[in-house]
């Protein structure tokens, strides 16, 4: 088997992948679910329902608010409690949809069937139909970014898609929702990757699959054949050395088809590629073929001292209270809590957070593991720099965004950062290299904004 | 003796064709810089803090040049000279200058570590920029003070400092110039210029938390909770509640400070004003310690420096 991997930095951090084998469980539905309006990239959703509003699973509840968005759909039936703030994943409260949940009453335009489609039984399914059906089912990025689907479906008039990847490769460790999604719902996956291929007009596709994960390296590449031998499109399942970050799209475009993504603006399909994530491919299939919009999603509850790691299907707008608590409760002593893994993960000081679109696993790091160690002096050993994915030099950036020179940083090309924390990950010396650079990609982003309007001013 | 000689009258000769040149070059290649630049930069303070809006003293000084010759100097003022300055600035250049009335640095947040209790241990970078990029921080509010000190490290004027007690920041009204500094480093826009008032006088609502009453209660014992009760008791129209937080105009404060009595949860603040008259009874009773300032009480002396 060949492996390959991305050619530019990476480290390879602990797996601690327990929830392997942990058969994903239907979760309990809420009492109460929320819903931020902000779970994507871009404009927040307006809502359409008012307070006391009866609402059905997978009624329209907020519709995108601007091009860049996507709608919100109820993950639940009852009544619309109150529009209100509460706190999301960002850690600040933001404007939200609360809903009292009556009973599970969904809407009947949604196909609850097992039964497998497959796009040849589907001709009415042209690829403007395709990305209209996932534009309007509210499916967005599935990995974490949450940037709305179909717009990566629809490449600017400069760029020349030529194949799909999907995203399967599910490096940060802990989380284990996308492998179980591959082994329980291969089929279906495979029909959503043919339909994201159709929606592109491309007929290559690939699978990017880390080697921790043979049985679904194994299990897929019997089903793409038995699935693509006799079609147009040609599907190759790529096994991957396991090296973080390569679910980044960029590394995983160069591990796929060796290609290199040039820097910001430029995105993926620059070089032709359209990067899926396998759980968005799983909600294509689902939005276009069972008319189901985008409510719930697989994710892992996870953390050494938690009794019982698990993976959920779980409705969105879903406490991370309720999952834990099935768990076996929050482990005694202080804990940090994460929405996503312990490389990306966002630190929440809340269990109420509700799970979005976003979600793809709750960590919880207890003890001494969750605090970090007192920073020493840079002695430019240079590490941060032979783990940077994205040939940067951290400790550099560190120091130019400590005193604040934006210029130098943006020289250096801080905003081709993709925050995975490769560099704060491999220092010896615990320093905050991560924390200094977002700031100063902020700002130097803000920055260039500023100066794009301003010459659009003129 | 020689080669000294020779040496001399090279070196000489050199230093000769050199210094024709530069004589040349510096009338023909010669900038016109007005002499009132340079005269207005010698009265101006100096410290290049850039609180007037330019990069340094020089750039004022240039600025206000212009300004005398298109006929005005609004807008143009060093806050760290103050009026002083500026008058004479005026003078220099033969004009005018509008009355600029004193500022001062106020911070606007009363989240004190009895006030607002820590929920969460942040273990990140310590500045705020990076804390407030992470989230609400250690205390439920996500709108106030994080107490990393991004306003004290801006300070040019060593004018602000974190009180370790309390967890805020302090403005040395002496000290301070109100360039700004801290006002543009401080995220969550919790510092405001606002005018020093009459012996350094002032009231002001030292909140900014936008979430509604119950919320912000919840976080902050010390909250603006967005009443109103001020806005009614105000005869001057100055208060106004916008997002749930109560906001006083400092144009038309008249400093009454009937606003500071009803407040519910203590959040506006009179600072400066003397000790009331020591009434028997109050005269006896002890002080409020400093963690629990703009009470009922008005702050005496001592505490004017928590705010």
């Amino acid at each position: 088997m060949n492996i390959r991997t991305f050619r530019i930095g990476g480290i390879h951090p602990e797996e601690n992948k327990l929830s392997n084998d942990a058969v994903t469980q239907v979760a309990a539905l809420p009492k109460q679910a929320i819903f931020p309006l902000s779970q994507h990239i871009g404009a927040p959703a307006k809502p359409v329902v008012a307070k006391g509003d009866k609402v059905k699973v997978g009624t329209l509840i907020a519709e995108a608010g601007g091009f860049v968005s996507a709608p919100i759909f109820s993950s639940v039936s009852g009544t619309v409690f109150k529009i209100d703030t509460a706190i999301d994943a960002t850690g600040y409260r933001k404007p939200v949809i609360i809903i009292n949940v009556e009973g599970d009453e969904w809407e009947e335009s949604i196909d609850r069937s097992d039964k497998l489609e497959t796009v040849k039984a589907h001709p009415e399914l042209t690829p403007e139909e395709i990305v209209n059906r996932i534009k309007a089912a509210g499916v967005v990025g599935m990995g974490g970014a949450c940037f709305p689907t179909f717009i990566k479906l629809c490449p600017p008039p400069t760029a020349k898609a030529e194949c799909v990847i999907i995203n399967a490769v599910e490096c940060e460790p802990y989380i284990t929702a996308d492998f179980r999604l591959m082994m329980e719902h291969a089929d279906e996956i495979l029909v959503g990757l043919e339909l994201l291929m159709k929606g592109a007009k491309v007929t290559k596709g690939y699978i990017g699959i880390e080697t921790n994960k043979m049985p679904a390296i194994e299990l897929l590449t019997r089903k793409c054949a038995e699935a693509f031998s006799a079609s147009e499109y040609s599907v190759e399942v790529v096994p991957l050395k396991q090296r973080y970050p390569q679910g980044g799209e960029k590394q995983l475009v160069d591990a796929v088809i060796r290609r290199q993504v040039p820097a910001p603006p430029a995105i993926p399909v620059n070089v032709g590629a359209i990067v899926q994530n396998v759980g968005t491919a799983y909600a294509v299939y689902e939005a276009v073929m069972k008319n189901k919009p985008l409510f719930e999603r697989y994710t892992t509850v996870t953390g050494k001292r938690l009794q019982k790691p698990s993976n959920f299907l779980v409705r969105m707008g879903t406490p991370m209270k309720d999952l834990i608590d099935a768990c076996g409760g929050m482990p005694e002593g202080d804990n940090k809590l994460l929405a996503g893994g312990p490389m990306m993960g966002k630190a929440l000081t809340s269990v109420e957070v509700p799970i979005c679109k976003g979600t793809n696993s709750v960590t919880i790091i207890s003890g001494e593991e969750a605090v970090r160690k007192e920073p020493n002096p840079c002695i430019r050993c240079a590490k941060c720099v032979s783990a940077c994915p994205m040939g940067l030099e951290p400790y550099l950036l560190a120091k130019l965004a400590a005193v604040k020179n934006w210029e130098r940083a943006e020289q250096e090309d801080v905003v081709s950062c993709i925050e995975c924390g490769s560099c704060q990950f491999t220092c010896p010396a615990h320093r905050p290299l991560l924390d200094n650079i977002r700031q100063a990609k902020t700002t130097v982003m803000g920055i260039i904004r500023a100066r794009a309007a301003a010459a659009q001013k003129k | 003796m020689n080669f000294m000689l020779i040496a001399v009258l090279v070196l000489g000769a050199i230093g000769l064709i050199a210094a024709l040149v530069l004589y040349v070059c510096s009338k023909k290649f010669a900038v016109y810089e007005d002499p009132r630049i340079a005269q207005v930069t010698e009265q101006l303070p100096g410290a290049n803090c850039g609180g007037c809006g330019f990069a340094g003293c020089g750039g004022l000084a240039d600025a206000l040049v212009k300004g005398a010759d298109a006929g005005s100097l609004d807008g143009l003022m060093c806050p760290v000279g103050g009026q002083e300055v500026m008058g004479k600035v005026a003078d220099l250049l033969g004009m005018a200058v509008a009355n600029g009335e004193p500022m001062v640095a106020v911070v606007r947040c009363n989240g004190t570590c009895e006030h607002r209790p820590k929920i969460a241990e942040y273990s990140g970078l310590r500045t705020c920029a990076a804390m407030n990029a992470c989230g609400a921080g250690e205390t439920a509010c996500g709108f106030g003070c994080l107490g990393c000190g991004d306003c004290a490290a801006a300070c040019q004027f060593d004018a602000i400092h974190i009180n370790p007690e309390t967890g805020l920041p302090e403005v040395d009204d002496e000290k301070c110039v109100a360039c700004g500094a801290c006002v543009k480093a401080c995220p969550r826009n919790i510092i405001e210029l606002r005018k020093k008032g009459p012996k350094g006088r002032r009231v002001f609502v030292s909140c900014v938390n936008k979430d509604k009453g119950p919320v912000a209660m919840k976080a902050c014992k010390a909250a603006c909770i967005g009443c109103g009760k001020c806005v009614k008791e105000c005869k001057f129209d100055a208060i106004t509640v916008e997002g749930n937080v109560s906001y006083i105009d400092f144009n038309k404060c008249r400093l009454c400070k009937k606003c500071v009595a009803v407040c519910p949860t203590n959040a506006i603040h009179a600072v400066n004003f003397p000790a009331p008259k020591p009434k028997p009874e109050a005269a006896a009773a002890p002080v409020p310690d400093s963690s629990a300032v703009g009470e009922k009480v008005e702050p005496t002396k001592e505490k004017e420096e928590q705010v």
